[in-house]
């Protein structure tokens, strides 16, 4: 496959054209135009039921889009899935039975033109000490890890990971990152779903935020992190005007309602630093930090009449 | 096709205890306990142990083909054909190599049989054996397609009581086990089932003649009906995303 960065042209790792599917009267991904260049690594980053799911399952063939059009290196997906050019773990799934480790591995390389080596593969996503086990005897954690390994088998061009960390504890989960990471690194284009904003700031280069199968926000991690990471300061302070409030250091934005008060903080030490020296008087002070959920709200605050009707 | 696909496949449906056990241990136990105590009993002109190592050769190979569809389902279950659809394995590959896989299964089972049968002086001459294994594949290939329409059909869970009643009751019918009757209703529906012409294949090692013309169309008659039943049902199965 070609490394070339081109937008404009055919080399796009992932071309998505007002791609819709709807699943009953449920919209689940409504209108997303996505452009992904090889060789990125990119988080879909949204709520339950935000769409990442059948968005994946439309780039993988495993579901037709009502309307628009999806390409993998300028090819349909079961193109790309034809030449082993798609590796992908998907949210659920069991091993097969009765083989061990090893055994299922070759098994499904076998199935492809050109598959990494069973050993290379078991390095890569260590699970060397594991090998000899049949695949009904793994731990959830070990079990995801096997998964991974089959979506690597093919020495994909892209890798789609549909939640792969869900199941994980923390010790497999950085464990599966690194060596995410390490595939990665040899040019490979990479898609993940997540609903954890750390886990997106950690391992990817973009992250694409996605709510009510909609793009609300696409961007380099860190620009989206500072839009959804925000967090609120609430506290009691009577009789100030709220241009004072949005003054003052790391505060984005300011509600009033009679005398209480709630910043929407980029650095919240900051501002409740600022605030403390400026109004000494307040109290009830409280900090928490945005939740996605909340984030997106904010986000997408103008569709707020629509979650409820 | 793709050996190392179907050697893997091979290994997993001999590694699976239940199917292993029923079409290979259970057949050949039983052969070696009611054939050996009857060695010298002649039934309906043929050696005992003749006539009962067709009826246990018919019951292990179907036991060999229907436990394709137990395991389609077990994997349609665990998403493992989602996996799949994400390889450039195509269905109809997977389907033959599951086949093939039963296949194979059914031909160990026979070949063991035909071992213990001439422990217990079954006559066997490469003509006759070659002459029935031919006539058993070819009467397993209604077997096949009910495997693959019971693996889209059933859950892994209701599948064995199926399976284990199905083909006790069509064992029961055609004869595998007991001698059925001779004449009169329940001939004609013995002789209606797949598994009286497998059984009727065994006995063509004591010099019984091969099918008739009805025997060949009885099993072709299944191999249609059960086909496009399959056929239904994994278009239904694989249609939906």
């Amino acid at each position: 496959m070609t490394t070339a960065i081109d937008l404009r042209t055919n080399t796009a790792g992932i071309r998505l054209a007002s791609l819709s599917k709807s699943y009953g009267s449920v919209r689940a991904v409504d209108g997303i135009d996505l452009v992904i260049a090889p060789g990125e690594t990119v988080a879909l980053l949204g709520p339950n039921g935000a769409g990442k799911s059948t968005t994946i399952d439309m780039i993988l063939g495993l579901a037709k889009p009502d309307t628009g059009s999806v390409q993998v290196f300028g090819m349909t997906p079961a193109q790309a899935i034809a030449q082993g050019a798609i590796g992908a773990m998907l949210q659920t799934g069991q091993l097969l039975r009765d083989l061990t480790v090893r055994e299922l591995i070759d098994m499904m390389a076998s199935l492809y033109p050109n598959p990494m080596g069973v050993d290379e593969v078991l390095s890569v996503t260590g699970i060397e000490d594991i090998a000899d086990r049949r695949t009904q005897k793994l731990s959830g954690g070990q079990t995801q890890r096997v998964r991974s390994a089959i979506a690597l088998v093919s020495n994909p061009d892209l890798l789609i990971l549909d939640e792969p960390t869900v199941a994980m504890d923390v010790e497999v989960r950085r464990e599966f990152w690194t060596s995410m990471r390490e595939f990665a690194a040899r040019g490979k284009t990479v898609v993940f779903a997540t609903h954890y904003l750390e886990e997106a700031d950690a391992y990817a280069d973009r992250i694409v935020l996605m709510a009510r199968g909609r793009i609300v926000a696409d961007g380099p991690a860190t620009e989206i992190k500072a839009t959804v990471g925000l967090r609120t300061i609430k506290a009691t302070l009577p009789g100030v005007p709220i241009s004072s409030l949005t003054a003052l250091e790391g505060v984005q934005t300011a509600e009033l309602r009679g005398e209480a008060v709630a910043l929407h903080c980029k650095d919240s030490d900051a501002a409740i630093r600022a605030l403390l020296r400026a109004f000494p008087a307040v109290s009830d002070i409280e900090i928490a930090g945005a939740g996605l959920e909340e984030a997106f709200l904010l986000l997408t605050g103008d569709e707020k009449s629509e979650e409820l009707s | 096709m793709n050996l190392t696909y179907l050697r893997y496949e091979l290994v997993r449906s001999v590694r699976n205890k239940r199917a292993f056990i029923f079409s290979l241990i259970f057949p050949l136990v039983l052969f070696y306990a009611v054939a050996g105590a009857n060695r010298h009993i002649q039934l309906e002109g043929i050696p005992f142990p003749t006539y009962y190592l067709a009826g246990m050769a018919s019951f292990g190979t179907m036991v060999a083909m229907t436990s394709v569809g137990a395991r389609i389902a077990a994997e349609r279950q665990a998403g493992w054909n989602r996996q799949l659809r994400l390889t450039p394995l195509t269905t109809r590959a997977y389907l033959r190599a599951k086949v093939l896989t039963g296949y194979l299964t059914a031909l160990i089972t026979i070949i063991l049989l035909f071992i213990a049968g001439a422990t217990l002086g079954v006559h066997l001459t490469p003509t006759n054996v070659l002459h029935m294994t031919e006539l058993v594949l070819i009467g397993l290939i209604p077997f096949a397609a009910l495997g693959i329409w019971i693996g889209h059909l059933f859950t892994p869970d209701s599948i064995g009581p199926f399976i284990g009643g199905g083909i006790s009751l069509l064992a029961l019918l055609g004869g595998a086990y007991t001698p059925i009757a001779t004449h009169g209703a329940l001939h004609v529906i013995a002789q209606a089932t797949p598994t009286y012409w497998l059984v009727q294949a065994g006995h063509t090692l004591a010099g019984q003649p091969s099918w008739s013309a009805k025997g060949w169309i009885t099993v072709a008659a299944w191999a249609v009906g059960l086909s496009v039943l399959a056929a239904r049902a994994f278009r239904r199965d694989t249609a939906r995303v």
